[in-house]
């Protein structure tokens, strides 16, 4: 055991039994000082986030009545204003987004796992590309809906439909990315005690694989349901429209969406439009909020510990 | 007798004599007309991952309602081999084998040989319990079910379990999560859950070597039960288990290439368990049951 450096010259003649144990203040305030620099930047980003909320709780609160939930917004009369068709939009969006990232995402990540080879070129060409398709700006992807599939090839128009692959081809990544590691992480003694039952591959995958890792891959589905929630500039650049008049119900028919409706009233001069903005933007936090807190229930109640 | 190749062309011996026959009567030396009805001949079977050799040349017999035991050193290539009886080497990319393995008259590394029906016949119980994240039931359920098996689903995991003896611990708790039980409840789980699809053969690839002493004397126990009605092949590094519970033993040994680069495994002595652990033919075999390597 060496002792540490003493902190003066006397201190090193004069040996207290016991001193060596005591730090010197200056390396005591060193480590105080780092701490609270630490803690003070994570205060910062969440201070700002704090305020955020506060702001547009603050703004708008007044707007949430059951009126706002009910009625269509109105370019005129703020009043009368509401976000019904925006909901109701978000919901198909959402819907059909799910109806084509989890038999998509879920059908890649299999493929992947389970039957690719790593040393094939082609699965390693796919790997490299799901990763910089995450990377992609959300825009490009919604020139990609509209150039193939309101116009071009399907041109479906700007519908619920088109909005909603577009949002789905926009987070299929984040599927793909969440179903391999919960894929990967069912051991491989699960697969061999499988097989060795006289289980087929598919068998194994099927009933083995895919049950284990369904928490995960659900944890995974949710959160990129929560980011194509929130995205605008897709949606905008398909067609979505800030002042729907009807509740879309069918695939094939124009609609809106809580961001596009946020967007379109904070672009309007009139302060009454603002405040239905802001709660607008509180609806869609607390939908937000609420999926992101299922995703993380679900990781806790269900994640399996091998 | 010392010779290791001499040993190991009368273990071939054995198989030669047998080629293409499913039952014969086997002339032990000392104990005249024992009949034992073979049950895997291996012939000629080498592994290899890649290029690089595994398992040299095993040529030996396992017998029906017989407990053979693989021992031998770390790194020796039994459970490499144990896991060529059940084809469970098919799902290493890398592993090739060659030779023969011929069960009840028939190769099962033949062209028209589906892997998957190999193991419907033969278990396997792995060396850590691996139950499914599923509960007790279920767990023994699985295979009936993919099988397509008929019968009562409940009265077919109450018999697995009851042949595992394990049905009286957990009869009121089928329902639970088998990652609730015990290690050594667990892999009689594995064990029940093999038995539960009927096979002829168990292979244990040292099924207690994560288990307390209590644990694996139930196992050992068990084994000797099992093995009335099953075939039993057991790899194991404990050799007072390979003693105590088995009738034919192999040892096999670790060789060094001479720039002991490579190393691979080799079955050098196969016989009765008794012979094997009092008077081996070769020094190598002595010196490790009597630990004096190893």
């Amino acid at each position: 055991m060496s002792p540490p450096p003493p902190a003066s010259a006397d201190a090193a003649t004069v040996r207290v039994p016991g001193a060596q144990f005591v730090t010197d203040g200056a390396t005591r305030l060193k480590e105080i000082g780092f701490a609270a620099l630490l803690l003070t930047l994570l205060g910062i980003a969440l201070l700002t986030l704090l305020v955020l909320m506060i702001d547009v709780i603050v703004e708008g609160a007044s707007s949430i009545t059951p009126e706002f939930f009910t009625e269509t917004p109105s370019r005129i009369d703020p009043e009368s204003s509401g976000i019904a068709p925006a909901i109701w939009g978000t919901v198909w969006l959402m819907i059909v987004c799910a109806a084509f990232i989890i038999p998509v995402g879920v059908a890649s990540a299999i493929y992947l796992e389970e039957y690719a080879s790593r040393e094939n070129w082609f699965a390693r060409f796919v790997e490299v590309n799901i990763q910089n398709l995450a990377a992609v700006p959300s825009i490009v992807y919604g020139v990609l809906g509209l150039a193939f599939l309101v116009r071009g090839p399907l041109s479906l128009g700007n519908v619920v439909l088109a909005g909603g692959l577009t949002l789905g081809l926009l987070v299929l990544p984040v599927v793909i990315v969440a179903g391999r590691e919960a894929i990967r992480a069912v051991p491989p003694s699960i697969r061999e005690g499988s097989m060795a039952l006289g289980a087929t591959k598919w068998q194994t995958i099927w009933k083995q694989v895919l049950p284990a890792s369904i928490p995960g891959i659900a944890t995974g589905v949710i959160l990129a349901l929560s980011r194509a929630i929130g995205e605008t500039a897709p949606l905008i650049v398909v067609g979505a429209t800030a002042f729907a008049t009807s509740t879309s119900t069918a695939l094939l028919q124009e609609f809106s969406a809580l961001p596009i409706q946020i967007f379109g009233w904070t672009a309007d001069p009139q302060e009454a439009f603002k405040a239905l903005a802001a709660g607008a933007i509180i609806v869609l936090m607390v939908i937000l909020l609420g999926m992101n807190a299922i995703a993380i229930w679900l990781r806790n109640r269900y994640e399996q510990k091998w | 007798m010392t010779d290791p190749e001499r040993t190991r062309r009368e273990s071939e011996g054995l198989g030669v004599d047998l080629a293409g026959t499913v039952a014969a009567t086997h002339q032990i030396a000392g104990k005249p007309s024992l009949t034992r009805e073979p049950i895997f001949q291996l012939k000629d079977v080498s592994v290899r991952y890649d290029a690089k050799l595994a398992v040299d040349d095993v040529g030996i017999d396992m017998f029906r309602n017989h407990i053979t035991a693989l021992i031998g050193p770390s790194g020796c290539g039994k459970s490499t081999l144990i896991r060529c009886l059940n084809r469970m080497n098919d799902l290493i990319p890398s592993a090739s084998v060659d030779g023969h393995i011929i069960y009840h008259g028939q190769d099962l590394y033949g062209q028209e040989v589906d892997p998957v029906e190999v193991r419907k016949r033969i278990g396997m119980v792995f060396q850590k319990p691996n139950p499914f994240p599923k509960s007790i039931y279920d767990n023994i359920a699985f295979g009936p079910r993919i099988l397509g098996m008929k019968g009562d689903m409940d009265e077919i995991v109450e018999r697995a379990l009851r042949g595992a003896a394990l049905w009286d611990e957990v009869k009121d708790r089928l329902g639970d999560n088998a990652f609730g039980m015990s290690g050594g409840q667990q892999q009689r789980l594995c064990i029940a859950r093999c038995m539960a699809v009927e096979p002829d053969v168990i292979l244990m690839d040292e099924p207690c070597s994560a288990l307390d002493p209590i644990s694996t004397g139930k196992i050992e126990d068990l084994m000797m039960e099992l093995k009335e009605n099953y075939s039993i092949v057991i790899v194991t590094h404990n050799m007072q288990q390979a003693a105590r519970v088995s009738d034919m033993t192999a040892f096999l040994i670790v060789e060094l290439d001479a720039a002991e680069k490579n190393r691979w495994g080799r079955v050098i002595e196969y016989d009765e368990t008794e012979k094997i652990f009092t008077n081996p033919s070769d020094q190598r075999t002595e010196d490790y049951v009597t630990g004096k390597v190893g």
